[in-house]
């Protein structure tokens, strides 16, 4: 072999490796996450491309105690317009991510965290971190988009995977109890829309997470954490932000009332179903922020189509009482036909439910069989 | 299709069978296909996710066997399968996901497949206008058990829904549920050791006709549950042969059919204008015939039921069904110490029994609660409004109802699949 190939080889390597900006694509859908440009691996690092803005949620979705790294990115000179209850209504062009991960402890048992992916100068340090997928919700003239890109096991490449899969995972023992094996379901294209179509009349896709509410926190990625809401409307990006939008509890913060953190983390963890839109419209039970506490929400509410989701119980919230609710079964069950939400979980979340338990048991009054 | 009655036999084979005490659940006849490859699997999950409008996925035959749920999201898709017996969606190692098949795009056509042992439901339709479910068989291979999934063949709040010549095993709720659907019609179907037979909730205009329930614990039912964006009404069920509906209740506690009592032939609850004629109805324990409302389900709240609910059956209409049997030994104690007191250890109950409550201040044009035209059939009025205190033979029901007009379902959208 000569010396030529082999540096012509590395130059071009090198080249690939520049990180060359946001590439909006309209028509295909690129096989390789990093043709989007919006994340790029550089060396230990997942680096966020100019432009691109990560964001955090007051109180996110549980996904089996995944790390999760959220991005917007917009056109330049475009901005998102305030919506007061469904996502912002962000402009064509948009590119949203949403990257699932694990940080690993020196035995390779990945490490259940909640709180803000932690970024470093608008990067990830990857060297103990497991990546494991990466959802593109892209913003085209058509509607949105949804495409599931799956890395490989070393973090350095991922592909479009529309039909999902499985990734065999250990939970180290932590904040999420003693840990052990759990399958991680990596959902496919079309069951993305389960979550994301929050309007079941119009079938279109939408995202879901990124509403005046969930975002109405200090940025935890920029100095002096300005509110993310007037970051983007100070930047532009923004436009028909009132003075005093809505704001969603975060969950773990103690000193917020018990209602409302409550209320957030049904908004999140079940609204986006769960809503008299949603695919679970049918089931006529409502979590989603905007219900008031009535047997919309579940109080003494019979459950309509729930099967062996009930768990012999006869209400979905009992108040005082929720070891009698089947609301909490749901949460606590990890059988596909009992558990709630339906998909997105293998494990339970107990602090979720200690805090939906907490908040039905300080509840007043009772359910009363009429005969 | 020449064949009206699909397995026609083996369901009176099953019925023998039940009646010497044996339940069993028919196996499936003949011989199982092989195993579908690794590939033809991963084919399928592909063929799923990148459909469009005007595709046919066509399943060769084999049994495939699926960890997740499948998901369809768009419209115009036609499913075939080469026979119900010949190609098997197996879920036995699911582990993921609340559903065998979940479809949330209309214009759907599925035929000549199975559907067996989803964790969950295993063929839910969510949402949708213009179904047609033909040749489609769901099971729960292990028979009757309460950890088996809820419902067999699901659609919800769907328009314009055919279910023809399906099979629905072992649903620990309903096999054929419709629910808060619109325009349905479910014939040529056979419903068998489920704790639901056939189940339409919360759906106007619907006719099941030519169907087999036999084995459940409740054959056909006609239930209207509350808080829920539309009450149900206008269903017509005839010409279906409902026999030996009397496998014990395994249905989860606190579902809506974990209320009806083995031995249901057919039950109606807190529905209006069902009209149930020239059905053969046979040898359901219980009853051949149950009209209730919602406060003998004990779920009837102040707090849980919305106040705009009508918990009254009313314009029931019993005629020219011919009776045989049943009513001997009632599903519940209340019920077999109601039978015993009043028709003596070697009697029955009547054909229909009626639970008795009415809505005591009923609106002006509110119809009789129930009216029968089928002699010798009696009916029993439990008392419910007092307790159950004074059951009595009934004989307030001679009067007429206008018959209700056909359910239409336009099936014309299948010659074209939408583009």
């Amino acid at each position: 072999m000569t010396r030529w190939p082999m540096a012509l080889l590395i130059l071009l390597l090198a080249a690939c490796g520049q990180p060359q900006g946001v590439r909006f694509h309209e028509n295909t859908d690129p096989a390789d996450l990093a043709e989007w440009g919006v994340l790029h691996r550089d060396g230990t690092q997942l680096q966020l491309a100019e432009g691109v803005i990560p964001y955090e949620l007051a109180t996110p979705l549980f996904t089996d105690h995944a790390s999760k790294l959220r991005t917007i990115w917009m056109p330049p000179g475009k901005a998102a317009a305030y919506n007061p209850a469904t996502a912002l209504e962000f402009p064509v062009g948009t590119i949203l991510s949403k990257t699932f991960y694990y940080p690993l402890d020196e035995q390779g048992r990945a490490i259940a965290t909640h709180g803000p992916a932690e970024l470093r100068g608008n990067a990830l340090d990857v060297r103990h971190v497991r990546l494991i997928e990466t959802r593109l919700l892209v913003r085209r003239e058509t509607g949105w988009v949804a495409l599931p890109y799956v890395w490989n096991p070393d973090g350095t490449a991922a592909r479009l995977k529309r039909i999902g899969g499985v990734e065999k995972l250990t939970l180290a023992p932590g904040v999420a109890g003693p840990g052990g094996d759990f399958a991680y379901v990596i959902p496919s294209s079309t069951q993305c829309g389960a979550c994301h179509v929050p309007d079941a009349a119009t079938k279109a896709l939408a995202p879901i997470g990124p509403t005046a509410r969930s975002l109405n926190i200090p940025s935890p990625f920029i100095s002096g954490h300005p509110n993310q809401l007037h970051l983007l409307a100070d930047g532009g990006q923004l436009s028909g932000l009132p003075a005093s939008p809505p704001a969603n509890a975060v969950w773990t913060k103690s000193a917020q009332p018990l209602e409302a953190r409550a209320r957030a983390y049904l908004d999140v963890n079940c609204g986006h179903c769960h809503s008299a839109t949603g695919p679970a419209r049918t089931s006529g039970l409502h979590l989603d922020a905007a219900t008031p506490l009535s047997h919309d929400l579940g109080l003494c509410k019979p459950p309509v189509a729930a099967g062996q989701g009930t768990g012999d119980r006869q209400f979905d919230i009992v108040p005082g009482q929720p070891e009698r609710s089947i609301l909490i079964f749901r949460m606590q069950s990890l059988k596909p036909n009992e558990m709630m939400p339906e998909i997105g979980r293998t494990t339970a979340h107990a602090q979720g439910i200690a805090l939906i338990s907490s908040w039905i048991a300080a509840m007043k009054g009772s359910c009363t069989v009429e005969r | 299709m020449n064949n009206r009655h699909p397995g026609l036999m083996p369901v009176l084979l099953a019925a023998l069978l039940a009646a010497c005490g044996q339940q069993q659940p028919q196996a499936t006849k003949g011989e199982r296909p092989v195993a579908a490859s690794e590939q033809a699997v991963e084919t399928l999950l592909e063929q799923l996710v990148a459909a469009k409008p005007g595709d046919v996925i066509r399943i060769p035959a084999g049994i495939y066997s699926l960890d997740r749920s499948l998901s369809l999201s768009s419209p115009g898709v036609t499913i075939r399968g080469a026979g119900m017996d010949q190609t098997i969606l197996s879920f036995k190692g699911q582990i993921a996901g609340a559903e065998g098949l979940l479809v949330t795009g209309g214009n759907f056509l599925i035929e000549d497949l199975a559907i067996e042992d989803s964790k969950g439901d295993a063929l839910k339709v969510n949402g949708v206008e213009n179904v047609i479910i033909r040749r489609v068989r769901t099971e729960w291979t292990n028979g009757p058990d309460t950890a088996n999934g809820a419902y067999g063949i699901y659609p919800v709040q769907a328009k314009n829904v055919l279910i023809d010549g399906s099979v629905a095993i072992g649903a620990s709720d309903a096999g054929i549920y419709v629910g808060q659907s619109r325009d349905v019609v479910v014939k040529n179907s056979r419903a068998e050791f489920n704790v639901a037979g056939i189940e339409i909730e919360n759906t106007v205009n619907a006719d099941v006709f030519d169907n087999v329930a036999t084995n459940n614990t409740g054959g056909i039912l006609v239930f209207n549950m509350p808080n829920l964006p539309m009450a149900g009404h206008s269903t017509r069920v005839f010409r279906n042969r409902i026999f030996a509906n009397n496998t014990r209740n395994f249905g989860a506690k606190g579902t809506a059919v974990a209320s009806v009592p083995a031995g249901s032939g057919v039950v109606i609850n807190s529905n209006d204008l069902v009209e149930i004629f020239d059905n053969d109805i046979s040898d359901n324990a219980t009853a051949n015939v149950i009209v209730s409302s919602y406060f003998s389900t004990g779920y009837m709240t102040k707090e849980g039921v919305a106040t705009s609910f009508d918990p009254w059956p009313q314009g029931i209409h019993v005629h020219g069904n011919r009776f045989t049997g049943g009513g001997d030994s009632p599903g519940t104690v209340e019920l077999k110490a109601l039978k015993t007191l009043k028709f003596g250890l070697n009697g029955r109950l009547p054909d229909i029994l009626w639970d008795g409550f009415a809505n005591p201040k009923p609106p002006a044009g509110t119809p009789p609660v129930l009216c029968v035209n089928n002699p010798p059939a009696q009916v029993l009025n439990a008392d419910g409004p007092n307790k159950f205190k004074n059951p009595a033979l009934s004989t307030t029901h001679d009067c007429s109802l206008p018959p209700l007009p056909a359910a239409v379902v336009n099936t014309s959208w299948a010659d074209t699949p939408a583009k």
